[in-house]
C-alpha cells in the first residue's frame, strides 16, 4: 500500500559526518558490492569498458568547494543516497505498491515484482535517491541493506549497511533516530545534525553533521619547507660555483 | 525534466481525444449512422493510442494492471481508472450515435465529467511534484484542461466555442511560461538548502565523470537553447491561428486548424518537460 505509515516503530537510518568525510568513495564502491547480489535485480551497468559508461548507483559522493563569508574555503566531501523519509513523497506517487515504507523500521523499499518501471518515484524524490535500472526496468533505491541488518548468517560486526562498514574514515553511522539514546540520535543532537531541503516537507530520517570550520587559515602548502632543498657536499660546492658563473 | 516522446504523444493525443468526446458526448456534433461511427472511431483512437503510447514509458509494462492498485494515493493510479471508466461510460453514447437510440442526458453528462476527470488526474501527476516546482502549480491542470477543451471543440467544428477557447488557452499558456519562469525561485531550494552547507557552494568534483539515470532522466538541460522561439510558435500554433482559423470557419479550414492545433501542442508539451527542473539538478550544480 502506497499510503505511509503514520507511525513506524523504530526509525533506521544514517548520520553522515561531513566533517570526517574524505571523499574516497569506499562507500559507492561497497554499496555496489553489495547491491549487485543482495536485494533484487543487480545493480547493471552499460558499457563499463567503452566510451560512455554509466549504471546504477545508490550513493554518489559529491565533492564542493565551500566559501565561507569568513576564513578560507573549504572543501567538502558529500554522499547523497536516500534518507528514508518520514514523508516520503516517492512512496504516495507509486501506482502499483511497489514503493512502501515500513512499518517496523521506516525502512523505504521498492517490491520490484510489483513495480512497471514508470519512473514516478524518482520524479518525486527531491534528492536524486532513486535510479531505474536499465537492465531490469525497475526501480533501484537505498535498502539501507535490509539483507545485512538482520542477517544472522553475518558476523555480528557486519550487521550495517554496506557503506558504513565499509568506511575507512567512520563518517557514516548507522542507527534507530526514534531512539533518543541511540549512538547516531546523541551525535545528531551534540553535532546539529540537520535535514537536505527541509522545506520540501519529507521529514527525512538521515542527519547530516556539519564540517567544522577550518580553525587557521592555510596560505602556503605544508610542503611548502620541503621544496626548499639546500645542496650540501660537492653538489653543493658544484651549486656554488655555477652559480657564480 | 527530459521530454520523453512517448509521454509528450499520450498526453497531447489522449488530452485531445477526451476533450473531443466531451463534446460528442454532450451531443455538440450531432452525427448519426457511419458518419458518427467514424467520429467517435477518431475519439477513440486519439484517447486509446495515446495510453498505449504512455506504456512504452514503462520498464516492465506488462505489469502495467498493477497501476489500478494505488488510487487512494497515487494520481497515476488514479488516471488510470478515470481513463477506463470514461471509456466505458462513452461506449453506451458511441453505439447510441451510431445505431440510432437515444441515451439519457445524465448519462451523457456523466460520460463528459468522467472525460474531463481524465484530463486532470492527466495533470496532477505532474502538479503533485513539488520537486519540479515549475509544474507544482494550480495553472497545470487549467492548461492540460484548456488544451483538451479547445482541441476537443476545433475536432467537434464548434467554431465560436473553439475561438473563445482557444483564445482562453493562449492567455492560460502565456501566464503559464510567466509564472513558470519563476517557480524555481519561488520555491526557494539553492545549492545551500541542498547539500545544508553556508557560504558560497559550487562543484569541486561531480560525484562521476560518466552519464546516469538523473543526469538523462532529471537534468535535462541540451534544446533549451532555442526555448524561447518554441515558445512563440508554440503560443501561435496551438491558440492563436487555430483561433483565427475558427473565426472564419468551414469545415476545410476548421479540419486544417486542428492540425496547425496540434503542432502547437507538440511544441508545447515538449517546453512543458524541456523547460522543467528538477531540485535535485543543484546537486550537480545545474539545473
Ligand atoms: S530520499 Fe527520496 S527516495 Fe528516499 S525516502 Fe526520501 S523521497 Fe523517497
Ligand atoms: S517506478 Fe516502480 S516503484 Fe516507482 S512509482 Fe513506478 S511502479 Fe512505483
Amino acid at each position: 500500500m502506497t499510503c505511509l505509515p503514520g507511525h513506524t516503530e523504530k526509525k533506521l537510518g544514517l548520520a553522515i559526518d561531513l566533517d570526517t568525510c574524505v571523499g574516497c568513495h569506499a562507500c559507492v564502491t561497497a554499496c555496489k558490492g553489495w547491491n549487485d547480489q543482495g536485494y533484487g535485480a543487480p545493480l547493471s551497468d552499460q558499457d563499463a569498458y567503452g566510451a560512455d559508461p554509466s549504471g546504477t548507483f545508490l550513493n554518489r559522493v559529491h565533492s564542493y568547494s565551500v566559501q565561507p563569508d569568513q576564513g578560507a574555503a573549504q572543501i567538502i566531501n558529500f554522499p547523497r543516497s536516500c534518507l528514508h523519509c518520514e514523508d516520503a513523497p516517492c512512496v504516495t506517487v507509486c501506482p502499483t505498491g511497489a514503493s512502501y515504507k515500513r512499518v517496523e523500521d521506516g525502512i523505504v523499499l521498492v517490491n520490484e515484482s510489483d513495480c512497471i518501471g514508470c519512473g514516478l518515484c524518482a520524479w518525486a524524490c527531491p534528492y536524486g535517491a532513486r535510479e531505474m535500472d536499465v537492465d531490469e526496468g525497475v526501480m533501484k533505491k537505498c535498502t539501507l541493506c535490509v539483507d545485512r541488518i538482520y542477517n544472522e548468517n553475518l558476523p555480528e560486526e557486519d550487521r550495517e549497511p554496506a557503506c558504513v562498514r565499509g568506511c575507512p574514515t567512520g563518517a557514516r553511522h548507522f542507527g534507530d533516530f526514534a531512539d533518543p539514546d541511540s549512538k547516531v540520535s546523541q551525535l545528531a543532537a551534540k553535532r546539529g545534525g540537520y535535514d537536505l531541503m527541509p522545506d520540501m516537507g519529507t521529514k527525512p530520517t538521515n542527519k547530516y553533521l556539519p564540517p567544522r570550520p577550518k580553525d587557521k587559515r592555510l596560505d602556503a602548502s605544508l610542503l611548502a619547507p620541503l621544496l626548499d632543498i639546500e645542496a650540501k657536499g660537492f653538489a653543493g660546492w658544484l651549486d656554488r660555483v655555477l652559480g657564480k658563473i | 525534466m527530459h521530454p520523453a516522446p512517448s509521454v509528450i504523444i499520450f498526453s497531447v493525443l489522449s488530452g485531445l481525444g477526451f476533450g473531443f468526446m466531451c463534446f460528442m458526448a454532450l451531443g455538440f456534433l450531432p452525427l448519426r449512422g457511419m458518419w458518427a461511427f467514424w467520429a467517435w472511431g477518431i475519439g477513440y483512437a486519439l484517447a486509446v493510442g495515446g495510453l498505449l503510447a504512455a506504456t512504452a514509458h514503462l520498464g516492465n509494462p506488462q505489469r502495467a494492471i498493477k497501476a489500478f492498485s494505488q488510487w487512494r494515493s497515487s494520481w497515476l493510479s488514479r488516471e488510470g481508472w478515470a481513463a477506463v471508466l470514461a471509456l466505458l461510460a462513452m461506449a453506451p453514447i458511441a453505439l447510441g450515435d451510431w445505431l440510432g437510440f437515444g441515451v439519457p442526458f445524465v448519462w451523457r453528462g456523466l460520460a463528459a465529467g468522467l472525460a474531463l476527470v481524465t484530463v486532470i488526474c492527466t495533470a496532477m501527476i505532474y502538479t503533485q511534484i513539488k520537486a519540479v516546482p515549475r509544474w507544482h502549480h494550480w495553472l497545470t491542470p487549467v492548461m492540460f484542461t484548456g488544451f483538451a477543451l479547445a482541441g476537443g471543440a476545433l475536432l467537434a467544428m464548434q467554431a465560436t466555442l473553439a475561438f473563445v477557447l482557444l483564445l482562453a488557452l493562449a492567455v492560460v499558456m502565456l501566464a503559464g511560461n510567466y509564472i513558470g519562469d519563476g517557480q524555481f525561485a519561488r520555491a526557494g531550494q539553492t545549492m545551500n538548502t541542498a547539500t545544508g552547507l553556508r557560504g558560497e557552494v559550487s562543484v569541486f568534483e561531480q560525484p562521476h565523470t560518466g552519464g546516469n539515470y538523473l543526469l538523462r532522466e532529471m537534468i535535462f538541460v541540451v534544446g533549451r537553447k532555442h526555448a524561447r522561439k518554441l515558445r512563440v510558435i508554440a503560443v501561435l500554433c496551438a491558440a492563436v491561428l487555430p483561433a483565427l482559423m475558427a473565426a472564419v470557419g468551414g469545415v476545410g479550414l476548421m479540419l486544417a486548424a486542428v492540425v496547425v492545433h496540434l503542432v502547437g501542442a507538440f511544441a508545447a508539451r515538449w517546453l512543458f518537460f524541456a523547460q522543467a527542473e528538477h531540485v535535485v539538478g543543484l546537486y550537480y550544480g545545474k539545473r
